[in-house]
């Protein structure tokens, strides 16, 4: 009975979502009050029933009901209960009905809390917002439905590929969709804008904490994603410029482009057009890189849903959900009106250059994705583009995109002194230029992207606490404190990058118990190999120990494990973590001589990428609270204000 | 579709010769003595497709066909070839899918290489004429 209560509920959410765009689409054009007084509570209806959906269909992934196809298909009795849970959205079904909840109670929270949009544009947004949402129900229950039933019923499931059993990956997906419907949420705002001629700073403020949101997310969804790659494919890489990571990474570029220019449509009012504009290109990314991903077109690592009679459907889907935002944009982007202008040289003026770099690096990355697949559909050749493209390509762009964000936050808005620039960003440029003098002198062999990116980092570094200088800390207004920190994070994570692309040492070997592996100045005692079960697999253990230099024993024992059910081998690779960088083992298959394979990288300051990461998502998440704080203060103020008259 | 022929051949060939019990590839997974060498070896292979894997890199396979392009890599470079001619020589047996390093003279990948200066003059074109100059302040 669990199954069919979800499928009711989702039904009933999908006709609530169809409602609530009749009577936000009918109510705008008849200006019936009493329609937008009803489209509130509906909107938070079907946020409640595709939540009720949702929660049943966790509940038959946690008490694996084996009547359920889905289940069958993607969970077995014996997994641990996390991996039950999370492999609720580790298919194809499951995600779409994660994807379409979040979209739901993101309506229901706008419908409750939004208090200072104008109340067409809020209808408008809702009404949007229902149209979005139902082509993910169509989609659902036309030719994706979770709550499929299967007979016989089997007596065990078919587990979910191990490699995703693992924590990180049990939340990354969701993070990004929360990510995604993020910028839907933000896309849905500019339609509402775009319907009701009503685009200004009002609507940017109001727009502004779901972008930021949802950039919040993706940036971390990213960073879990590149750590996940690293530690758990045993390769040691943290970024390969695969399709399915740069349909992640599209949204971010867009987001971030759209979080910069909303500040200036939010301060200065400037910047109209761009910003609607690049709200529909981040729901555009969003949808294409949940929808790539999920089609298989893109085959790669993630793609675990393999259907190609989807991608139909899921191309109709984006042909409308694009087309149309494309359409209603060009259909309205006359009416409105650029904004206040400003001079080349002024904060406005590094926020254009950002958004420009960011779209020509997007653009870039859309490309190099989708341009061997359209050759192979068009002449049927394979070709191949992948990190010697990406990286030539973008890596120089987005070095001038670093050098513009040490620059931006010390201009003054509208128009400000190309002199008085150069006075207060010397000692960054100064910063760089040491840096760059020293490690030309001191390292060999460095890329010349790499050297840049190091060197530059320092003057970033240093650059991104300049907005801070001179000012009374304690009353700068938080959302300084997170631009401060986010762009540090940036400066941060390039350290990282150029320094494991330049300073990586890796040791293969074919090693007995025994024997001493040394790399820079790691020296491991590999002791011995013991077997080892778990709940749904077996493995071979390799017991060895590393010290640095001098210093303490380190134990440390990386796995070769065989999943019984899937058939599937996967390496657990030995992470060693120091201040100054990660020691990376791994352990391979052993010969008839008793040698086995070792791998063995030492990555200096490597972790500095993710921490990067994690300081950009804190930076966003200090500028939502401060945002966020002082518009509730500021509301507060008028109230009074208004009471006492 | 002789390309497809002879790839479809040699999925069927590594089983085959594996269980003939040839010596299995001996650079697969042992690095050159010469650190430069290997670098270089090192370099090329990031740049190389696993022809069998989904969206790897033949350094990150531990496919048995992975191990034996890397075997074949590391030999021809400790023999005197450049990378560039072992990427060619691979490139001839495998076409343009097995570099992820789109050549620039190529009919089909040539517009990927001067995409980004195109798309650096639109940019530069979509903002002229936005600013204010600074002469027209009030």
């Amino acid at each position: 009975m669990i199954a069919e209560t979800g499928l009711i509920a989702l039904w009933l959410a999908a006709a609530l979502a169809l409602l609530q765009f009749a009577l936000g689409a009918i109510g705008l054009r008849a200006e019936r009050n009493d329609y937008f007084a009803a489209i509130r509570p509906v909107a938070v209806a079907q946020g409640l029933f595709v939540s009720l959906s949702f929660v049943l269909l966790i509940w038959l992934f946690l008490r694996s009901d084996m009547s359920v196809r889905l289940v069958v298909m993607n969970s077995a009795s014996v997994k641990p209960l996390l991996y039950k849970f999370a492999g609720t959205w580790g298919n194809h079904e499951g995600s779409m009905l994660l994807w379409v909840t979040v979209m739901g109670l993101a309506g229901a929270f706008i419908a409750l809390f939004e208090r200072s949009l104008k109340r067409q544009t809020l209808v408008a947004t809702l009404a949007a917002q229902a149209f979005i949402s139902l082509g993910f129900y169509a989609f659902l229950l036309v030719s994706s439905n979770p709550f499929e039933r299967m007979f016989p019923v089997p007596a065990e499931g078919q587990g979910l590929n191990p490699l995703l059993q693992d924590p990180g990956l049990a939340f990354h997906p969701p993070t990004l969709y929360f990510g995604y419907v993020g910028l839907s949420v933000a896309f849905s705002f500019a339609v509402g804008a775009m319907i009701t001629r009503d685009v200004g700073a009002a609507f940017a403020k109001a727009m502004r904490p779901w972008v930021l949101g949802a950039w919040i997310f993706l940036t971390l969804g990213i960073t879990a994603g590149s750590y996940w790659a690293y530690y758990e494919l045993g390769w040691g890489g943290w970024w390969f410029w695969d399709p399915v990571e740069n349909a992640s990474l599209m949204p971010w570029l867009a987001a971030t482009a759209l979080l910069h220019s909303v500040t200036v449509l939010a301060t200065r009012d400037g910047l109209r057009a761009w910003t609607l504009m690049l709200a529909v290109v981040a729901f555009s990314m969003s949808m294409i890189g949940t929808f790539l991903v999920r089609s298989g077109i893109l085959t790669s690592v993630h793609a675990f849903a393999v259907d190609p009679e989807r991608g139909s459907f899921i191309l109709a889907l984006l042909a409308i959900y694009i087309g149309g935002a494309m359409a209603l944009f060009a259909l309205r982007v006359g009416t409105v009106k650029e904004g206040s202008r400003f001079e080349l040289v002024s904060r406005e003026g590094a926020l254009v250059a950002n958004n420009l770099l960011l779209s020509v690096i997007l653009a870039l990355v859309f490309i190099g994705t989708l341009y061997p697949l359209l050759v192979e559909a068009v002449t049927g050749e394979k070709l191949s583009v992948g990190p010697p493209y990406f990286n030539l390509a973008t890596g120089p762009l987005a070095l001038l995109l670093a050098a513009v964000m040490a620059a931006g936050p010390l201009l003054r808005w509208r128009r400000d002194n190309p002199k008085a620039l150069l006075n207060r960003i010397s000692i960054p440029v100064l910063a760089t230029a040491a840096a760059l003098f020293a490690l030309a002198l001191f390292t060999t062999g460095m890329s010349i992207l790499s050297l840049l990116g190091l060197a530059l980092a320092a003057g970033v570094g240093i650059a991104s606490f300049a907005p801070l200088w001179k000012r009374n800390l304690r009353r700068t207004p938080i959302h300084t404190y997170g631009m401060v920190i986010a762009h540090f994070g940036i400066a941060v994570a390039l350290v990282g990058m150029a320094s494991e692309s330049s300073f990586t040492e890796e040791r293969l070997v074919a090693a007995k118990p025994g024997d001493e592996i040394t790399v820079n100045k790691w020296k491991l005692e590999f002791e011995a190999i013991e077997p080892l079960a778990g709940p749904n697999w077996t493995a071979l253990e390799g017991r060895m120990t590393a010290q640095y230099g001098d210093g303490v024993l380190h134990e440390i024992k990386p796995q070769n494990r065989m999943f019984a059910a899937a058939q599937t081998q996967t390496s657990e690779a030995a992470l060693l973590t120091r201040w100054n960088g990660q020691l990376y083992v791994v352990l391979g298959d052993g010969d008839s001589e008793g040698r086995w394979q070792v791998r063995v990288w030492w990555k200096p300051f490597v972790t500095l990428i993710w921490y990067g990461g994690i300081l950009v998502a804190l930076g966003g998440l200090l500028a939502m609270v401060g945002r966020l704080r002082r518009g509730y203060k500021q509301r507060k103020q008028r109230e009074f204000a208004e009471a006492m008259l | 579709m002789k390309r497809l022929l002879s790839l479809l051949l040699l999925c069927l060939a590594v089983p085959v010769s594996a269980q003939t019990g040839l010596p299995p590839a001996p650079y697969a997974d042992r690095q050159l003595d010469d650190p430069q060498q290997e670098t270089a070896a090192r370099d090329l292979m990031e740049e190389l497709r696993c022809l069998k894997c989904q969206s790897q890199s033949i350094a990150d396979s531990n496919a048995p066909m992975a191990g034996d392009m890397r075997s074949q890599v590391r030999e021809r470079i400790a023999a005197g070839e450049t990378p560039e001619e072992v990427r060619n020589w691979l490139i001839e047996r495998y076409g343009n899918w097995v570099s992820y390093n789109p050549p620039i003279d190529s009919a089909v990948t040539w517009p990927l290489w001067i995409a980004p200066i195109i798309l650096l003059f639109a940019a530069l074109w979509l903002a002229r004429g936005r600013f204010r100059k600074p002469k027209d302040r009030e």
